[in-house]
């Protein structure tokens, strides 16, 4: 089985876009991988706890999506991290700017965390970004 | 004893199914005997790729009506 580690940067807060970032995370994280994600820009506001997580769609995809019972992305984010070798941290650039506490995010979540270690964790892995 | 079960995983989309099976996995206990039902094609090839990259022992695929039943057991 491989070991490999998958760090998925996510900064995109369209449907898409955060459902990809979640099927990478969540199959990568069941299948023998460790995976990190790293949530900032338009992607961190969607993990605040009573947030709408309705993310837009960014074309017919997305909206075919809305209307078909495809697993929710945040849920598989949450599978990733029960099921899987999943961590997921907030940026904490991004938590700054948003003006959102740690408590404020949903508690899967990890303790928010800057780049110099996200780049520290993810120099001996594959780069995802979405 | 082994236990067989079911996992319904019809209507939803990949990896709906394959997460569906893994959370029922977590809950077996080795020699139990899983069947995914699935109407996803994606997850009909996926899940026994799934099933042999980590190590359980895949059985069979098989269709009736629209539905796929993947079966397989837990290895470990």
């Amino acid at each position: 089985m491989s070991t490999n580690k998958i760090c998925v940067v996510v900064v995109s807060g369209s449907l898409e876009r955060l459902q990809m970032a979640a099927m990478v995370a969540s199959v990568g994280a069941v299948s023998g991988h460790e995976a990190v994600v790293f949530l900032s820009m338009n992607a961190l506001s969607h993990f605040v706890k009573g947030a709408d997580t309705k993310a837009p769609a960014e074309g017919e995809m997305g909206r075919l999506m809305a209307t078909k019972k495809v697993p929710e992305f945040k849920m598989l984010f949450e599978q990733a991290v029960e099921l899987g070798d999943a961590k997921i941290y907030p940026c904490s650039m991004a938590m700054d700017v948003l003006g959102v506490e740690q408590e404020e995010l949903e508690d899967y979540l990890e303790k928010a965390t800057g780049l110099t270690k996200f780049l520290h964790d993810a120099q001996d892995g594959q780069i995802w970004t979405f | 004893m082994a236990e067989n079960k079911i996992v319904d995983g019809r209507g939803s989309f990949c990896p709906g199914p394959l997460m569906e099976l893994i959370a029922a996995l977590k809950s077996s206990q080795v020699g139990d005997v899983l069947e995914v039902l699935s109407t996803d094609k994606g997850s009909v090839n996926d899940i026994p790729e799934w099933i042999n990259k980590v190590g359980h022992e895949y059985i069979t695929t098989t269709e009736s009506e629209g539905v796929w039943h993947i079966t397989m057991k837990k290895a470990k």
